[in-house]
């Protein structure tokens, strides 16, 4: 909910901000009916929207678990006794047990926090990283443009995975938080260029607007029309390419852990236990089957989530 | 046409040489003592301490000494030199009989994305908004959504264990049917991104000039859509295919994996595990080399297929 409101928040204010520094506008000028504005009109279209409101409600189905997953379930997902490997469903373990006789059900309740945990923190890393990199070279243009857009380039070309592994490989320390920051840190530092590419598109749009000739000719300097000036309006579009990010940061993230070179034990996460529950799955697939389900709806909500928003803002598709 | 070729060639070895330096740098500089690393729990004589210090110039400290061995690495690399691993292999035997088995999956997904890909994506891109076009728009937003390391397991399990239709594993030399629910599996996530862009792209030519132009010449819908629209659609997807094969070689390693398909990203996913420092940093340096001229490869294809882009 939190990133829609954002979202039209700022989009608002670029509504009403925009027009008033063009006077007689045709648009504005002589039509009696009110006018809407963008996010007026996006959130008529996704109101309407079955998959918004579902992914809406598993985002904050999986937020609430990643905060209190006491709510969820009663299981110490750390009390495991070998006597109950792989048993049956039974006191209040839902899905029964896994190979380590812990609670199935618990583990993947309690392995939400490590992957919101990663996924929002790095989105947020990188929307930083993002925001620098393509306001400084949206806005100043020249060469600096040029030398921070080889850097995107660059980076952009170095597949995601590879660089991960040889990154998260250097990390010897089996620290949970340690290895929990290391992942953040290689994640945002290696997926900011999406999003950097699309701040500096809108910054250069923003740029060009009246109300920014405007604040210049009030005597503002750089700083100030960076910061009050062009954010605002730069924010919306990185918005939504960040929840997207946050999806697809929540299965790099498991897929690292899977491959064991992102966290682990005695850190919960959805990836460590599918690695867990694929070897035995033979003997019994519910290990397997339910961090599995956990971790593909969480992230098709942030994308589907992500894709709604966009789809709802793009005035091309009306 | 040249300046660009010429451009693009630049930036691909500024890119090489950072990526390379970068794994370099991190998995050797300031490592303890990379003598009794390799030699393990034994003791090192003094003789083959030089002696290893000499070969790999071990003496020369610093920020020069770095530079050094990281230039020995370039060259070696680049005469197709990689090293051994911790096991006494070499690393290029290694992947010459890796190669041949990651290319025939990467084939086997590339020919599913095309197959099915395609055809769906030209089929929703004509009949745009129907239940066709939105049933697989929500199912291409599932596939791209679901993660590999979900997809393959929950597919070895239901499809290889339970129901045994395919074999669940492939194992060593495996044959074009084992090699099926894997290359099924990895084409998947092509074939929806193939799928969204050739539907993206029909649906923008439908509504072009020249199409409108030929309607009214009067060419039967079948010669419009068949010749007109789809040759013009199908330059993106086709460099996107491009791209995705290059991407494919290097990003099976998760389903390569959990398969256990004896090719590039198996041996990766082996030296991960078996925390084989060598076996890792000479994988991932030929496959970044293979990504690069890949990519380098399906810019210049899209300029020469494309004559509306213009660089400069």
């Amino acid at each position: 909910m939190s990133d829609f409101e954002t979202v039209a928040a700022s989009e608002n204010q670029a509504a009403r901000r925009g027009p008033s520094g063009e006077p007689g506008t045709p648009n504005q000028v002589g039509q009696p009916r009110k006018p809407r504005s963008l996010a007026g009109d996006a959130w008529r279209d996704l109101r309407r929207k079955p998959i918004f409101w579902i992914s809406l409600v598993l985002v904050l189905l999986v937020t609430a678990m990643a905060i209190a997953p006491g709510l969820f379930t009663s299981n110490d997902p750390a009390s495991c006794v070998l006597s109950r490997q792989h048993a049956a469903p039974s006191g209040g373990a839902l899905f029964g047990y896994d190979f380590q006789g812990c609670d199935t059900y618990a583990r993947a309740v309690y392995g939400a926090r490590a992957s919101l945990l990663v996924g929002a923190l790095s989105a947020l890393l990188t929307g930083v990283i993002a925001l620098v990199v393509g306001m400084l070279a949206g806005y100043f243009g020249g060469w600096v443009d040029a030398v921070l857009s080889r850097v995107i380039d660059i980076v952009l070309g170095i597949p995601l995975l590879l660089a991960a592994i040889v990154l998260l490989k250097r990390v010897a320390s089996d620290s949970a938080t340690v290895r929990l920051g290391s992942v953040i840190f290689v994640l945002a530092v290696l997926g900011w260029t999406t999003a950097a590419r699309v701040v500096r598109s809108s910054v250069i749009t923003a740029r060009e607007q009246d109300y920014v000739a405007a604040a210049r000719m009030l005597g503002a300097g750089n700083g100030r029309i960076m910061w009050r000036h062009i954010l605002p309006n730069a924010l919306a579009p990185a918005i939504v390419v960040l929840t997207i990010a946050l999806g697809s940061f929540i299965a790099a993230e498991a897929t690292l852990s899977f491959l064991g070179i992102g966290l682990k034990e005695p850190t919960i996460s959805w990836g460590i236990d599918i690695n867990n529950g694929r070897v035995h799955m033979r003997e019994s697939a519910t290990p397997l089957v339910v961090p599995s389900t956990f971790l593909a709806l969480t992230v098709l909500a942030f994308i589907m989530l992500g894709d709604a928003i966009r789809d709802a803002f793009d005035p091309k598709l009306r | 046409m040249f300046r660009f070729i010429v451009r693009r060639l630049l930036q691909m070895v500024v890119a090489f040489f950072g990526t390379t330096l970068i794994v370099y740098a991190l998995m050797f500089a300031g490592q303890g003592d990379p003598i009794q690393a390799l030699a393990g729990e034994r003791p090192v004589t003094a003789a083959q301490r030089a002696y290893l210090t000499e070969k790999y110039h071990l003496d020369a400290t610093g920020v020069g000494g770095f530079f050094y061995r990281y230039f020995d690495y370039i060259s070696n690399l680049l005469r197709g030199d990689l090293g051994e691993s911790l096991t006494g292999r070499s690393i290029g035997d290694i992947l010459a009989a890796a190669w041949p088995v990651t290319i025939k999956l990467a084939l086997i997904a590339i020919a599913v994305a095309v197959i099915f890909g395609v055809t769906a994506g030209v089929l929703a891109g004509i009949r745009r908004a129907s239940i066709f076009d939105n049933a697989t728009l929500l199912l291409t937003l599932l596939v791209l959504g679901i993660p590999t390391i979900v997809l393959a397991p929950l597919a070895q399990y239901f499809l290889g264990v339970k129901w045994q239709l395919f074999p669940a594993t492939a194992g060593a030399d495996p044959d074009f049917y084992a090699l099926l629910l894997p290359g099924i599996v990895l084409g998947s996530l092509s074939l929806a991104t193939a799928l969204r862009l050739t539907r993206t792209s029909v649906a923008e030519n439908l509504r072009a000039d020249y199409v409108r132009t030929a309607r009214s010449k009067g060419l039967p819908n079948r010669r419009v859509v068949s010749v007109h629209v789809l040759r013009n659609s199908l330059i993106p997807v086709i460099t996107f295919l491009g791209v995705e094969l290059g991407n494919l070689m290097s990003g099976a390693i998760i389903t390569e994996g959990v398969f256990n398909i004896p090719g590039v990203g198996f041996n990766l996913f082996r030296g991960i595990r078996t925390e084989d420092g060598p076996l890792v940093v000479g994988i991932v340096s030929v496959l970044v080399v293979v990504y690069l001229v890949s990519n380098l490869v399906v810019d210049i294809l899209y300029a020469v297929l494309d004559p509306r882009i213009r660089y400069e």
